[in-house]
């Protein structure tokens, strides 16, 4: 077997509280359908057969009765329940399970939604035998108006700092802001062997890596790593260039020394280690083929441990983790299916309008002289007469009553609109109830 | 000629009456050719009685080799010549011409084989109107039992891209094996539109599921180095190759029922055709495969499957250690021998074996000094370059463009090849045959360089029947921001050519250093007979 999937959907999603407080993240409905949905749709696609789920017990119970889940993903979904308390990262969720880790693993985030053609992303894995390849895109900017937050000010993320080769596909250089004290500095040992390298700071890191399978072997024995974003990937683009992977360097930065002494133990866990490895040394020094010119050394610089990135340039790349991307997804999340936007079990009345952007899901009743534009209602939910919902995102079996008006608002599940509420970029809870003439000001979000 | 005599007189008679009745002359060779034709007739008729399905295959054959008699002669003269050399070795003699004898032929002599062969073909017929299969597309297997009829070697399918029989075949039998077709990309030269272009861009992986279940991981990495260039030169892909086979070995259980030795080869026939997907075979690679495969096949039945896969193991690491390490050694001390002290060495590209050889002879504190000749786009020279000023050699680094120029300060030019044909002619890196030739002008002796186990027993006499085209959009070049040829699909008569090899003659060559010796050109299929018996 080649790779073995993984979808880590234990996340809390803590940048959407909101939202969250409810619904565990892997099933917020996002274009009628629970957030996995995606990625595990992508991974069908493609082909994978198997997948590890690592989430909690509830989403797991959540799973079990979704009817989206059970009929559309044919997959063979393993799920590993992991404790709730939050504590648990991502690399600490690898190592739990290490036991089901036979070969190299396809990690995925349960809040991707992406288009991506993955044998861009794994070829690239498989060309150059790299430890790890992940998925980048170019951010795109927000412009839907999110509600509950006062004004048009974002509040400020960290930067990450990206550096790539010439051709774009080598990554050699990877922070965040926040680790970043007193300026950028990048190592003599990169610049010497990649004079030109590219800094982008635009991009969105989608969250899907492709690791080798030494790398969870090395996860074991180091139980410092939690993260795999945070703190496995720096690590392992910084060890591409430690003075103790490559056989001839001179003296370094200071900075080494204090790390040398833990990378000297773990090193030879982390270096390739096949059973032929002379003889695929024999073919690469016959091979007329570098992947860089203009100095002494082979191909690689002789390096063993290789980092690759596939920056997307076009087509959709989300990370459902904030509110604003969320909304963004609602909107582009039906691209990515080929359902009729309107679910036939919908039950919409002859004279309302129903835009052609918007979603209806299963077993709605739309009432008539309703107008519907750029929306998406949720399952099972009772629109009644003369509302007219605009850019908005109702979930489940929600109910708005008479004669109201929605605009630019996430109405979660279970809520009800009271008859001639005027909402305007709100966010109303989980089983909420809006008074009926109720003005809800702009920004507000209103819960238990 | 002995056997001749002993046949019938009345054979004979048949033969001169009918060839009188056609009004010809008749010549001792051509009374020679249609006794033989009778005697296939009549073997034939034999045939028809016990095996039908023989019958329908000699028919087809019949009709091809009718369909295939019109093309110029040229083309048939040179598929009997191969025939003509790996036929075993009971063809009488006077059938089996050397390619020397073939050409000088005349009309009415092909006339006569002609008609002959329709005479056999018309007598043997049960009436049924076969359709004339794909030209050339016929088995040869029959070769043992009708060793006397001229046998038509089927044509490889890479070299018919333009008929689209051939290519349905292709694609059916791909999605039988569940390997995708790449499909060709951009417009091709119209003398080279008999075979593939594949674009770099669209690799074959796109069509393969992602965590590959047909195809071995090891082959899927294989091939996309393949195609992306990251193995590249012909003993790289062989030994990638062997190591990809070696991981397949290891990770193969025989199924129940069945036996390793017939199963372990039907399971690399997918894989060998998806790597020649992503890029076409090179001879050492198709002799490497061919070793497997009989090494594969010739395992005992009792044998335990981990003492096979043992066995099979050691096999390949031996052919590896033999036929490329030891050879490359050998190689090198000869050629010392030819490298004197004040020499100035032209080389062309990068040629793994040219490479080591220069380095052991700096080893051995031979004073030399090396011209390394290069061409776009592939630029390879420059690799060369860089592991000979590596290793200390002074090197000077010159375009194709300017061979002539640099020609008079050159004291010997060392090249490498991708294989050597069985009519003596090299196939090399395009450009080659241009160094030969510019050398051969200034009168510079030209040395190959090249392992037995390249040798190939095709012939090929242009760069026209059978070569590689590779992808198109690598011509293109941004100088200053500005990429000329970026829409050169827009311009209905522009065609972009890439090839990969050239052949060079073997007028050119003055010697061919191998591990066996140093040999002439022409002395190529001298070895391969060797070979064979031995094997």
């Amino acid at each position: 077997m080649e790779l073995q999937a993984v979808l880590m959907a234990a996340g809390g999603g803590s940048r959407m509280t909101d939202l969250t407080y409810n619904t565990p993240k892997p099933m917020l409905p996002v274009g009628n359908k629970p957030l996995m949905w995606y990625p595990l749709n992508l991974l069908e696609r493609v082909g994978f057969e198997e997948v590890i789920v690592i989430t909690t017990k509830e989403v797991q119970k959540m799973m079990s009765t979704d009817s989206k889940m059970k009929r559309d993903i044919k997959m063979k979904m393993e799920v590993v329940c992991v404790p709730e308390d939050g504590d648990m990262g991502t690399a600490d969720a690898l190592r739990h399970i290490q036991q089901k880790i036979k070969t190299d693993i396809l990690v995925v985030s349960c809040d991707l939604i992406t288009d991506v053609a993955l044998h861009e992303v794994v070829d690239l894995f498989r060309a150059h035998n790299a430890t790890l390849a992940m998925l980048m895109s170019k951010a795109h900017e927000f412009t839907e108006t999110v509600p509950g937050q006062k004004g048009k000010k974002r509040t400020a993320e960290q930067r990450d700092f990206v550096g790539v080769d010439q051709s774009g596909k080598r990554l050699l250089f990877m922070a965040n802001e926040a680790d970043l004290e007193d300026g950028l500095s990048v190592r003599k040992s990169i610049i010497r062997k990649h004079p030109r390298m590219h800094i982008k700071t635009g991009l969105v890191d989608a969250h899907l890596y492709c690791l080798k399978k030494a790398v969870v072997d090395f996860l074991t024995e180091n139980k410092s790593i939690s993260s795999i974003r945070g703190e496995l990937v720096p690590y392992l683009v910084r060890k591409q260039f430690s003075k103790t992977t490559n056989s001839q360097k001179v003296k370094e930065d200071l900075e080494d020394q204090t790390q040398k002494k833990n990378d000297c133990s773990t090193n030879h866990e982390l270096l390739i280690s096949s059973r032929d490895e002379p003889l695929l040394q024999l073919a690469q020094e016959r091979s007329c083929w570098n992947d860089h010119r203009g100095d002494m050394s082979e191909a690689y610089h002789g390096g063993k441990l290789r980092c690759y990135v596939h920056i997307m340039e076009q087509g959709l790349c989300y990370r459902v983790n904030t509110l604003a991307a969320y909304i963004e997804a609602n909107r582009q999340a039906p691209k990515l299916f080929e359902e009729p936007p309107v679910h036939p079990s919908a039950v919409i009345s002859e004279r309302c309008q129903v835009g052609s952007d918007s979603i209806i899901g299963e077993r709605c009743q739309i009432a008539e002289k309703t107008s519907i534009k750029r929306s998406t209602i949720g399952i099972s939910s009772n629109v009644k007469e003369k509302v007219k919902v605009t850019n908005s995102i109702v979930m489940h079996s929600v109910t708005i009553e008479e004669g109201c008006n929605i605009q630019g608002s996430v109405i979660c599940s279970n809520a009800i609109i009271g008859r001639g509420a005027d909402l305007k970029y709100c966010l109303v809870g989980n089983g909420q109830r809006i008074e009926p003439e109720g003005k809800t000001q702009q920004h507000e979000h209103t819960q238990s | 000629m002995a056997d001749s005599g002993v046949t019938d007189g009345n054979e004979k008679k048949g033969d001169i009456e009918r060839a009188k009745s056609e009004g010809k002359e008749l010549t001792k060779e051509e009374k020679q050719r249609l006794r033989k034709e009778k005697k296939q007739q009549k073997k034939s008729k034999e045939k028809k009685d016990d095996k039908a399905i023989q019958e329908s295959g000699k028919e087809t054959k019949g009709d091809s080799s009718a369909a295939s008699a019109p093309q110029p002669s040229t083309q048939s003269t040179a598929q009997k010549a191969p025939s003509a050399v790996p036929a075993p070795v009971s063809v009488p003699a006077p059938e089996a011409p050397t390619p020397a004898d073939k050409p000088p032929k005349s009309k009415a002599e092909l006339k006569a084989e002609r008609r002959a062969r329709q005479e056999a073909e018309r007598a043997s017929k049960q009436g049924k109107k076969g359709d004339p299969g794909p030209q050339g597309a016929v088995s040869k297997s029959k070769a043992a039992t009708n060793e006397l009829q001229p046998v038509v070697k089927r044509l490889p399918e890479h070299i018919q891209v333009d008929n689209p029989d051939v290519l349905k075949k292709l694609a059916k039998k791909l999605e039988r094996q569940q390997i995708p077709l790449r499909l060709d990309y951009g417009y091709k030269v119209s003398l080279f539109s008999h075979l593939h272009q594949y674009s770099r861009k669209a690799p074959l992986t796109q069509q393969l599921s992602i965590p590959s279940t047909v195809i071995h991981p090891a082959i899927v990495r294989l091939g996309l180095q393949y195609s992306q260039g990251i193995v590249a030169g012909s003993n790289a892909r062989s030994i990638a190759l062997l190591h990809a086979f070696k991981q397949v070995i290891r990770d193969y259980t025989t199924p129940p029922n069945e036996e390793l030795s017939r199963d372990l080869v039907n399971r690399l026939k997918p894989y060998i055709s998806f790597l020649n997907q992503c890029r076409p075979l090179s001879a050492s690679m198709g002799n490497a495969i061919k070793y497997v495969k009989k090494e594969i096949s010739n395992i005992p039945s009792q044998c335990k499957e981990e003492e096979a896969k043992r066995k099979l193991l050691t096999c390949i690491e031996w052919y590896i250690k033999e036929k490329i390490i030891l050879a490359a050694k050998a190689i090198a001390e000869s050629s010392i021998e030819k490298i004197s002290d004040g020499d100035v060495i032209l080389i062309y590209g990068c040629s793994s074996l040219v490479n080591h050889i220069l380095c052991e002879a700096l080893e051995k504190n031979r004073k030399f000094r090396v011209i390394v000749v290069d061409s776009r786009p592939r630029l390879e020279g420059r690799e060369a370059l860089r592991r000979l000023v590596q290793r200390g050699i002074s090197c000077t680094y010159v375009l194709i463009s300017a061979v002539s120029y640099i020609l008079p300060e050159v004291s010997k030019v060392f090249l490498g090849a991708h294989a050597l044909l069985a009519n003596g002619y090299v196939m090399s890196r395009v450009g080659t045959s241009q160094i030969a030739l510019v050398a051969k002008a200034f009168n510079v002796p030209v040395l190959v360089c090249c392992e037995t186990y390249k040798f190939c027993e095709r012939v090929q006499t242009d760069s026209f029947v059978s070569n590689e085209l590779d992808d198109p959009d690598d011509l293109i070049v941004t100088r200053n921001g500005q990429t000329q040829l970026e829409n050169w699909q827009q311009e209905p008569s522009l065609g972009l050519l890439n090839l990969v090899y050239d052949v060079t003659p073997p007028d050119f060559v003055d010697l061919v250093i191998t591990e066996l010796g140093m040999i002439p050109c022409t002395s190529v299929p001298v070895v391969l007979r060797v070979k064979n018996v031995d094997q």
